[in-house]
């Protein structure tokens, strides 16, 4: 087997173990109020602290335990999986949008539209980002929608960054100066020529991205900083589960484990994209 | 009546050290006029303010270029963009970076006649196909077909030769495009530029550092030295007696394959001396 072969094998099964994990729990958050086995809000403190199924005291249908008022853990999962997931896509795909089209146009048009975009990046990685975003929360409320305009307002700078950089790298090519001399205008460059080849990178950043905005939602949940303290999140439930991690550890660990899987897969399908997309590889 | 006339073109870094001092020279229909100097003497740059892609940290502060009689630094940006693209084209250094990654080689060659010259897409296609068999290359359809990476540096080279006749430029320039490539591909090529040349009867600008090149591909040449023009001469003249010493020195200094013996003979220190001597007069000169 040649090397190119093995590294699409390796970056194959990275791929389909990420995707397939992922493509599970976003059906598992779609279908969550059908085939949760319990509702995750019910609390019954006659149930309070069940071990998952497999430990003796175990009750039939509270498949990973419960919490100490006797919620499923496993609904409760399933139901947070909706939240972060939402929060994934949508504040990843705006982060992405606004920071990579900023990078690209400072990376190949230069000039002043630099000057002003690499300005306000430095100025804008100078604000601590934790206590930024929890600035921004008290100020815009707590709610979904806060916390997907606080990931997009801190983060664009990650994706301006590194597009920038790249979209510089590529303009200096000698295919650029042909499409030039040709007489393609400045932004039809940009959109046919830098474009595609800064698209690999660019998908990257955003799958790390989505992994890094469910990490921000959990945190914000931690502080209880995120939606309604009635929703379940990840982040929540590790939070009430830290209080009661000598008597029932299950309500910590079993959300941190999707939590850890679910940041995981993020990253490893943007790494098994990005061989996919180069062209040198493909 | 010269199809390329370049008058006391001056170009500096911006805030910085001029680059080209007072360059002119004259390229004739279907003439080829090679460029040559040490690196770092402006003759790319040259090149590229005809072809209007200087860096933006470059500047032009004087001069004309002359492209069929009209001034491009007269034109706005957008019309000096149409003419350049209309009757101009590129072949550059470098084969491996002078393609587009993402795209097959099909539509690099196809799209700009077709977005920016409004040919009919089967029209493209079959010009880009014959083109490609034109320079040699074997079997056309699965060339078009691939990526570049798929492709060796001396077939890219080609396919760049290809385009950038595609659209029946009047002018080419040639920035070392041979330089990247081994010596035994080197000779191919060059004959290939030439016999393109010749039969499209294209204005060729050649830049080059090697004099060998020069002397099979050339019909004039300007020597530069500091972003000036020290020599402007027909080929033939200028291998029999160069006019300038630093020219003479320069063309010493071409090593000879047929005496492997003779060593290497740099350009002398005083001749050096006096070129610089000479620049530093001109800017003297110019500064008054």
């Amino acid at each position: 087997m040649d090397g190119r072969s093995l590294i699409r094998r390796r970056a194959g099964l990275r791929l389909w173990l990420s995707a397939g994990w992922l493509m599970l729990l976003g059906i598992a958050a779609l279908l969550a109020p059908w085939i949760a086995p319990k509702d995750p809000l019910a609390q019954d403190l006659f149930l309070g602290r069940l071990p998952p199924f497999w430990m003796a005291g175990a009750e039939p249908g509270y498949w990973l335990g419960t919490d100490s008022l006797g919620r499923d853990v496993l609904s409760r999962i399933l139901h947070g999986a909706r939240v972060a997931l939402l929060v994934a896509l949508v504040a990843g795909t705006i982060t992405c949008l606004i920071g990579a089209t900023l990078g690209l146009l400072a990376g190949f048009l230069r000039g002043w539209v630099d000057m002003v975009i690499s300005r306000l990046i430095d100025i804008w990685m100078a604000f601590p980002p934790v206590l930024f975003s929890i600035l921004l929360i008290a100020v815009l409320g707590p709610g979904l929608t806060s916390i997907i305009i606080a990931i997009v307002v801190i983060d664009w700078t990650r994706f301006a960054r590194v597009v920038r950089a790249e979209a510089m790298a590529q303009g200096a090519m000698d295919y650029v100066a042909s499409a030039r001399v040709a007489g393609r205008g400045r932004i039809g460059t940009m959109v046919r020529e830098i474009l595609p080849n800064v698209l690999p990178t660019v998908v990257v950043l955003l799958t790390l991205e989505m992994g890094i905005a469910v990490i921000v939602e959990a945190i914000l949940s931690f502080v209880n900083l995120s939606i309604s303290t009635d929703d379940p999140t990840w982040g929540g439930m590790i939070a009430e589960g830290r209080t009661s991690i000598h008597q029932a550890w299950w309500v910590l660990v079993f959300p941190l484990i999707t939590l850890f899987l679910t940041v995981l897969s993020f990253s490893q399908l943007g790494e098994g994209l990005k061989d996919r997309f180069d062209p040198v590889l493909r | 009546m010269s199809f390329l006339s370049i008058r006391n073109l001056s170009v500096r870094l911006k805030g910085g050290p001029p680059l080209l001092r007072r360059v002119s020279l004259d390229v004739a229909p279907g003439e080829v006029r090679g460029l040559v100097g040490e690196s770092g003497a402006g003759k790319s740059m040259i090149g590229k303010a005809v072809l209007g892609i200087l860096p933006p940290s470059v500047e032009v502060t004087a001069g004309e270029i002359l492209l069929d009689g009209t001034d491009l630094l007269t034109l706005s940006a957008k019309d000096r963009r149409r003419r350049i693209g209309a009757s101009c084209a590129l072949i550059p250094q470098d084969p491996l970076t002078a393609l587009n990654p993402s795209h097959r080689i099909g539509p690099q060659i196809t799209d700009r006649l077709v977005d920016i010259l409004g040919w009919g897409r089967t029209e493209a296609e079959a010009r880009a196909k014959a083109l490609l068999a034109e320079v040699q290359i074997a079997d056309p359809d699965r060339v078009l077909r691939s990526y570049p990476h798929e492709l060796s540096g001396g077939m890219r080279q080609r396919i760049l030769i290809a385009s950038a006749f595609a659209a029946e430029p009047r002018l080419i320039v040639a920035d070392e495009p041979t330089t990247a490539l081994d010596v035994t591909v080197q000779k191919q090529i060059l004959s290939l530029i030439r016999d393109m040349q010749a039969r499209h009867g294209t204005a060729l600008l050649f830049v080059t550092h090697d004099l060998g090149v020069v002397s099979k591909v050339c019909q004039r040449l300007s020597v530069l030295y500091a972003g000036m023009v020290v020599e402007d001469a027909a080929v033939t003249d200028f291998f029999a007696a160069p006019h300038h010493a630093y020219s003479a020195a320069l063309l010493a200094a071409t090593p000879k394959y047929t005496d492997p013996k003779a060593g290497l003979n740099p350009v002398p220190e005083a001749v050096i001396e006096a070129v610089r001597a000479e620049v530093a007069a001109f800017d003297r000169e110019s500064a008054r």
